[in-house]
């Protein structure tokens, strides 16, 4: 059975625990390089991105995150997103660079600014689980926008024209927190994602060839 | 809408969880502690040691000060009000930090009444000493509980006393039956809904983080050890003689809170530690943590 990893070194894993737990999926909290072994799909949690990257230097994770993204779902909400990305703004800063995506931290501004909004998302996200076709809430907690995204990079949900929710091949970007909301959609989503891709790579690299 | 507004400010504290929250006076301050791995800021006047040092009333931070730290990190900068000093939180909401910390450490403003937290957007953290002092801070609108510990002391005996007595009464409360929640609501001094949910769900219905006396990388593994989600580091590190090592090791302790091998590598070469006090001969009247109720 698939086991979801929860980078665990700050912010909210134990939300986000509780969110893959709702969708009936095993998870297991990473905060080391050898805690990624077993795990089919890692979720960046929500958090302060400068405090994750210290982490990362600091327990030799960023290179470990980086080839287990070659062949395995990853998928990053707010400060996870800032992570992913190839660029990130406000202030310039180091990350993962896993997708083509330019994002903008804090863009709405302080916590004065952070608000709950309404999605508009693909049906290919909004029409799975119980919830199938209920509104889609996005809670914005000092949350950052994409600004740019790649030819590669395809938009599953958006707020108010801009990007909130977008996907590379199986790697998942999220602006906003459904950990902090009781809707399974995105959670279920990419548990379907690190599902099959769970499958295929069970195939033997030489039946590729 | 008000239900919106409490999840957004609840939802920044569990941004938070994990993580170190460090007090800093300057901008320089505020710049090391980012670097070196904390969560968040918190703009005081003075840290605790040198209020408790030189005594005189501590007030909200200048607004210089607080602006010129919000202007250089990108972290959430939090700032300390006097209790019941509902204009400093005012004056806070409008320049807009992110988060307020109603505190023990400053002068109390109103000896019997703290802030009213529902009249703001802005969350707020609030110090308790024991379960019904976390629910009535709560139902005044807190967003966030930490222990109160007795801060500027070096000493984390009382933020232990603290955590474990929040700890145990929530467990207490979650065995009771139903029928005796009113009487231990009475009891806690504590509204009967808030004593009904905890009892119902086993924690408090915000995070739950640990400050007061943390100095070393030990101290915060401790209280994490105990049931805290976060800690926050106020004359620990600036007291210390490498802050900045300091900050770091504090930084990646709470993160491996449980794993004794890390907790070592975080806990050599720091330099010394702050002095720090026996609470005992701490006289009475000068114990910061008995302010508020």
């Amino acid at each position: 059975m698939a086991v979801i990893g929860i980078l665990a070194v700050q912010g909210d894993f134990d939300a986000h625990s509780k969110a893959v737990g709702a969708v009936g999926e095993r998870w297991k909290l990473v905060k080391k390089p050898s805690d990624l072994d077993g795990v089919s799909g890692l979720i960046l949690p929500g958090g302060e991105s400068t405090t994750f990257l210290k982490h990362l230097e600091e327990e030799g994770l960023a290179e470990p995150i980086r080839q287990f993204a070659r062949t395995k779902p990853v998928f990053g909400t707010c400060a996870g997103a800032i992570l992913l990305a190839e660029t990130v703004e406000n202030p310039a800063q180091p990350s993962l660079g896993l997708m083509q995506i330019t994002v903008r931290r804090n863009a709405y501004g302080r916590q004065l600014s952070s608000s709950i909004r309404t999605l508009t998302a693909e049906p290919e996200l909004s029409e799975i689980g119980p919830e199938a076709g209920t509104p889609m809430e996005a809670v914005l907690i000092r949350a950052p926008v994409i600004t740019a995204a790649g030819a590669q990079v395809r938009t599953l949900a958006r707020l108010q024209g801009d990007p909130a929710l977008v996907r590379q091949g199986f790697l998942l970007a999220g602006t906003f927190h459904p950990e902090l909301t009781t809707d399974t959609r995105v959670h279920r989503y990419f548990c379907q994602i690190a599902a099959q891709v769970g499958k295929s790579s069970s195939v033997s690299p030489a039946e590729h060839k | 809408m008000d239900e919106q507004l409490f999840r957004l400010k609840t939802g920044l504290a569990e941004m938070l969880k994990g993580g170190v929250i460090m007090d800093v006076t300057t901008a320089e301050q505020a710049k090391i502690a980012e670097n070196a791995g904390a969560v968040a800021v918190m703009a005081l006047e003075r840290v605790p040691a040198d209020i408790r040092k030189e005594g005189g009333v501590a007030r909200m931070a200048s607004i210089k000060v607080i602006r010129d730290i919000m202007k250089c990190v990108s972290i959430p900068v939090m700032a300390k009000v006097r209790i019941g000093h509902v204009a400093e939180a005012q004056i806070l909401q409008a320049l807009e930090v992110d988060y307020i910390d109603e505190s023990e450490v400053l002068t109390p403003a109103d000896e019997e009444h703290h802030i009213n937290k529902h009249a703001f957007e802005v969350p707020f953290v609030c110090g308790a000493r024991n379960l019904g002092e976390a629910l009535r801070r709560i139902a005044e609108g807190a967003a966030l509980i930490r222990t109160k510990g007795e801060a500027g002391s070096g000493n984390v005996v009382e933020a232990v006393r603290h955590i474990r007595a929040i700890v145990r009464e929530i467990k207490t409360l979650a065995a009771l039956p139903e029928e005796e929640l009113m009487a231990e609501s009475k009891k806690l001094g504590a509204p009967y809904e808030l004593v009904r949910k905890v009892a119902r769900e086993g924690h408090l219905p915000v995070p739950n983080f640990s400050a007061g006396g943390i100095a070393t990388p030990a101290d915060a593994a401790l209280v994490m050890q105990l049931g805290a989600e976060s800690v926050f580091v106020g004359s620990g590190i600036f007291k210390s003689t490498d802050p900045e090592r300091r900050a770091k090791a504090i930084v990646k302790a709470t993160t491996h809170y449980d794993d004794p091998a890390v907790l070592l590598e975080a806990s050599e070469e720091l330099g010394e530690a702050m002095r720090g006090l026996d609470i005992a001969q701490i006289d009475e009247k000068d114990l910061l943590q008995t302010r508020g109720w």
